[in-house]
């Protein structure tokens, strides 16, 4: 055509555009209000915005509300057991540098029966977004304290209010050695947790996302304050952040200017007990990733695979 | 020169004549870190190069770092040496190199010796500087002299520190050169061996074992009486040498099993060392996990996206994968799950052999789980199950089992050199597109089994789920749904089991009055009483078992042409003797179990707990005196 050699001239042709509607799976099943509705919404944007091949991306879940997400993906999913996301999706991977994973996962299933996975996640630190929907109680099961229920939270476990002082599920992860990437959002500012969400896709390696989600149904309280009362919202930023735009900077006024290379300052404001930060909070695109190692002798031969056995066998041999 | 050299009353045998021998067992015993595990191994490479049969077994202490001259820290090694194919460690030692007079005790407590066994032991105890040493060491040889031991004092270290100063420390390879001119080896192979095994020590080193070995030899050739001779057959093929837990590690390689997802456990974790040695340069990697769940999950992942992966584990870490192991059956990930057994319950026997895991690994998990459980009997099927396991793993897409054990994880015999071949190795991950409106479990009918999407396959994307689903991979509680995808799973047990020849007997195929069975490790021992007893007469066979789940066909027919069946194996039964013991509430041996309710057979059991490998004669006493009765 024109005696132009397309071949030569273009370069990387998608077959196929991909719409919203090509990630779209059955109807999602939470109830209404619920704020797993609008994390869904925001993952299947930015896979249409990303581009992403159905059959090459991944969700992989525990067990809980959170973790029925796989089901409303039209790409692969992993819907296992509770609290076991982390192993399946660092398994998966290892030997796929190909896959985009994500990880969805509970407060319940991340931070108490799967912590043990959790923290050494991080450690892998592969390259993978983690969303950890934090509604500060269990909701599937109906209504029991969850490790990140505020203590004194009235739930059938603890009718009389619970007794502990809940986990800090970001200042957890920031103490992790090889930690690369945390950040918070809330699933009641639509713009802030796309923006979120993609900056921790774009992100190269283990990017842990804390998003502050309602439960109408169980744990009304907990957010109604910081929907209503801005004051103990502040957004952070930075030109490396998660980017604020206009509306929602005039919506919740509060701001800071946040290094995320700062690992102390991160440390601290994950620590306050009275404001939420949001935003990206610690970032090191520089930490060591496993799944670097696990992809580094990827598609051997069968005639270098049985050369380098024979060569071991030699040893054994009289 | 010591004169204390022989002690026993009784004369050993004439000087320069070799006694022809059909097989032995040497135990080679020492506090821990001596070396006594090396000169064994070498030993029995030596021999296995003169084409003998062997079977050695590592004696280890169960804490890392004992204190020495005590029971605790005997430390040591069994070679087990024949004219033909050697499949188990033995019954009593005949001839025991002891490095001090109190780590034979800890052999005597497993009544390991026999009356007239040879005590070979380290005289230098005697001219001690503490008196209670050299008490305690004479106390000691006039109890084997008692005992009916023969007894041989050996100037170990003294004849070493003649070789070099702070020569002491190579008194293993000195023991070396004295076996190999006791048992008439060829001094070149054994010197061949020695440099081979320090190859990667500097050659001062390497000179240094090598004196210390002909002096052994020299030593022994002028000074000891004990000449012993067992015929080999001539070696025509290259034989390897190693345990079966190197042989699961060889054979994870061989199957192209490119991720081995694991947590340390004994006895198993040595099984993780072989391949962590090669298995980069074979295209692999070892993911050493945060815990047992974890390292199933891991290895479960990298099932689901296309590489078959392999986690190897034993009892206590069995029961943590439980859950995973369940998830892996209902949606049908092929896995690779090695279980070296060792004694339970809990923590139990950490470094002891037991077969206590069958009916875990059948039947461990909540929920109908069937899965493919198959057990090795050799070191040599060590290697070839993991490869047959991977191929049944996709084949069927479902979990496989291999039941091995702390017997077969540390015996070490000799088989010949495998010949690899590009089948074995897994194929490349599928990334075809998927055929549209093919579900992901397009369950056949007949036969329960499907093709599964692998991520990257266009038009296959699913959701898998530990719910239960449809053949679309859709959660549904449906009453209907749920009996046909439970029976689905099922039906795949059935069509393997279908795929399995009935097991062969070993003795008289059209019966008999009694038939020994047996599974995993056991078979050698077993095997073995069963030809002894056939010699004297009695009408004994054996049969073995490959499979456990589903079993291998036509069991019924075979017992049915033996009046009596019996098991024999490492886990708990009651006896039938024992209080409050009636026929109705005896609980049997795990297989027992089993073949009783398949087959319905009055099978009877044989079997201890000991934590030890089953002895021939152990095995042979039980038959004469069960047939006898």
């Amino acid at each position: 055509m024109f005696g132009l050699n397309l071949d030569a001239c273009i370069i990387d042709l998608p077959e196929k555009y991909y719409t919203l509607h090509d990630y779209e799976k059955g109807v999602a099943r939470w109830c209404p209000g619920c704020g797993d509705h609008a994390v869904l919404s925001a993952v299947q944007r930015l896979c249409k915005e990303e581009q992403l091949p159905p059959e090459k991306t991944m969700f992989v879940s525990g067990i809980g509300c959170s973790s029925r997400f796989p089901h409303y993906m039209n790409t692969y999913g992993f819907h296992g057991l509770h609290g076991r996301a982390f192993p399946v999706a660092c398994g998966i991977k290892f030997r796929r540098p190909d896959l985009n994973v994500f990880v969805v996962t509970g407060d319940g299933d991340c931070c108490s029966i799967g912590a043990g996975h959790w923290i050494h996640a991080i450690r892998y630190n592969m390259n993978m977004t983690v969303l950890l929907f934090d509604n500060q109680i269990y909701g599937m099961t109906k209504k029991q304290t969850s490790p990140t229920s505020p203590m004194g939270t009235m739930s059938n476990t603890h009718p009389h209010g619970s007794v502990l002082p809940p986990i800090n599920p970001l200042l957890t992860t920031l103490g992790v050695s090889n930690v690369s990437f945390v950040a918070q959002t809330a699933d009641w500012i639509p713009s802030h947790l796309y923006a979120t969400i993609r900056k921790a896709y774009e992100h190269p390696g283990f990017s842990f996302v804390k998003i502050s989600m309602r439960c109408p149904k169980f744990m009304p309280a907990a957010v109604d304050a910081k929907v209503s009362d801005k004051e103990h919202v502040c957004l952070l930023t930075h030109e490396n952040g998660v980017p604020v735009d206009d509306a929602t900077g005039r919506v919740f006024s509060n701001h800071l200017e946040h290094d995320p290379t700062d690992m102390n300052q991160a440390r601290q404001l994950a620590a306050n007990e009275e404001i939420s930060y949001l935003g990206l909070l610690y970032q090191n695109k520089a930490a060591l990733r496993y799944d670097l190692y696990g992809a580094h002798n990827l598609n051997y031969t069968p005639e270098q695979k049985i050369a380098a056995i024979n060569q071991e066998l030699e040893r054994f041999t009289v | 020169m010591n004169q204390r050299n022989e002690v026993s009353d009784t004369p050993v045998q004439a000087t320069d004549r070799q006694v022809k021998l059909k097989q032995h067992v040497v135990e080679i015993i020492s506090d821990s870190g001596e070396g006594a595990q090396k000169a064994g191994q070498s030993f029995g490479a030596v021999c296995a190069k003169m084409g003998n049969g062997v079977w050695t077994v590592e004696i280890i202490p169960a804490d890392i770092q004992p204190p020495p001259r005590t029971k605790e820290s005997a430390s040591g090694i069994r070679i087990r040496v024949g004219s033909k194919k050697m499949t188990n460690a033995g019954d009593e030692a005949d001839l025991v190199v002891a490095f001090n007079e109190i780590a034979p005790y800890s052999r005597i407590d497993q009544h390991a010796f026999k009356k007239g066994t040879l005590i070979l032991i380290e005289s230098m105890w005697a001219d001690h500087d503490a008196p209670e040493v050299r008490e305690n060491y004479a106390r000691a040889l006039a109890d084997f002299k008692e005992r009916g031991y023969r007894v041989f004092e050996i100037p170990m270290e003294e004849e070493c520190l003649r070789v070099a100063p702070g020569a002491k420390r190579g008194k293993n390879m000195w023991v070396l050169g004295m076996l190999c001119h006791i048992y008439n080896r060829d001094l070149s192979i054994a010197e061949a061996q020695v440099a081979h095994s320090f190859r990667k020590k500097s050659e001062a080193v390497v000179d240094l074992n090598l004196k210390l070995l002909r002096a052994g030899y020299g030593w022994a050739a002028g000074n000891l009486e004990l000449r012993f001779d067992i015929p080999a057959m001539e070696q025509k093929q290259d034989m390897v040498v190693m345990n079966g837990n190197e042989a699961l590690g060889f054979g994870v390689l061989a199957a192209g099993i490119e991720v081995c997802s694991m947590y340390p456990i004994t006895p198993a974790t040595s099984a993780s060392h072989q391949l962590a040695e090669s298995i980069e340069q074979a295209g692999g990697l070892i993911h050493q996990a945060e815990d047992e769940i974890a390292a199933i999950g891991f290895a479960i992942g990298s099932s689901y996206a296309g590489k078959t992966a392999v986690t190897i584990t034993s009892g206590p870490g069995l029961a943590l994968k439980t859950e995973f192991i369940g998830l892996g059956v209902m949606a049908e990930v092929p896995l690779v799950i090695i279980d070296v057994q060792r004694g339970g319950p809990s923590t139990g026997l950490p470094t002891k052999v037991e077969q206590g895991d069958l009916l875990a690994a059948l039947y461990g998990q909540p929920g109908d789980t069937p899965k493919i459980v198959m057990a090795p009997s050799t070191i040599e099927e060590c290697f070839h199950f993991v490869i047959l396991a991977r191929q049944i793993a996709e084949a069927f897409r479902v979990p496989v089992m291999i039941l091995t054990d702390a017997n077969l994880a540390t015996g070490v015999q000799p088989f010949p050199r495998p010949q690899l071949r590009p089948e074995w190795l897994a194929p490349p991950i599928d990334q075809s597109a998927w055929q549209k409106g093919v579900n992901p479990y397009a369950w056949s009918e007949e036969t329960g089994m499907s093709k599964r999407p692998i991520p990257g396959q266009k038009d296959g994307m699913y959701t898998l789920t530990g719910l239960a689903h449809t053949e679309a991979g859709k959660v549904s509680y449906s009453p209907e749904q749920n009996q046909h995808g439970v029976s689905m799973r099922s039906r795949k047990m059935a069509a393997f089991g279908n795929s399995l020849k009935p097991p062969r007997v070993h003795g008289d195929e059209s019966g008999g009055d009694l038939l020994v069975v047996g599974w995993g490790s056991t078979r050698g021992a077993i095997e073995e009483a069963v030809d002894s007893a056939r010699e004297s007469g009695y009408k004994v066979s054996a049969l073995h078992l490959h499979f456990l789940s589903p079993m291998e066909p036509g069991l019924k027919e075979i017992f049915d042409r033996f009046k009596k069946v019996i098991t024999v194996e490492i886990n708990y039964s009651d006896a039938p003797t024992d209080p409050m013991i009636t026929p109705e509430n005896r609980r049997y041996s795990q297989l027992a179990w089993l073949l009783r309710a398949q087959t319905l057979t009055d099978v009877d059991c044989f079997s201890n707990v000991h934590g030890q490998p089953l002895r021939p004669g152990n095995i042979l006493e039980m038959i004469t005196s069960r047939l006898n009765h």
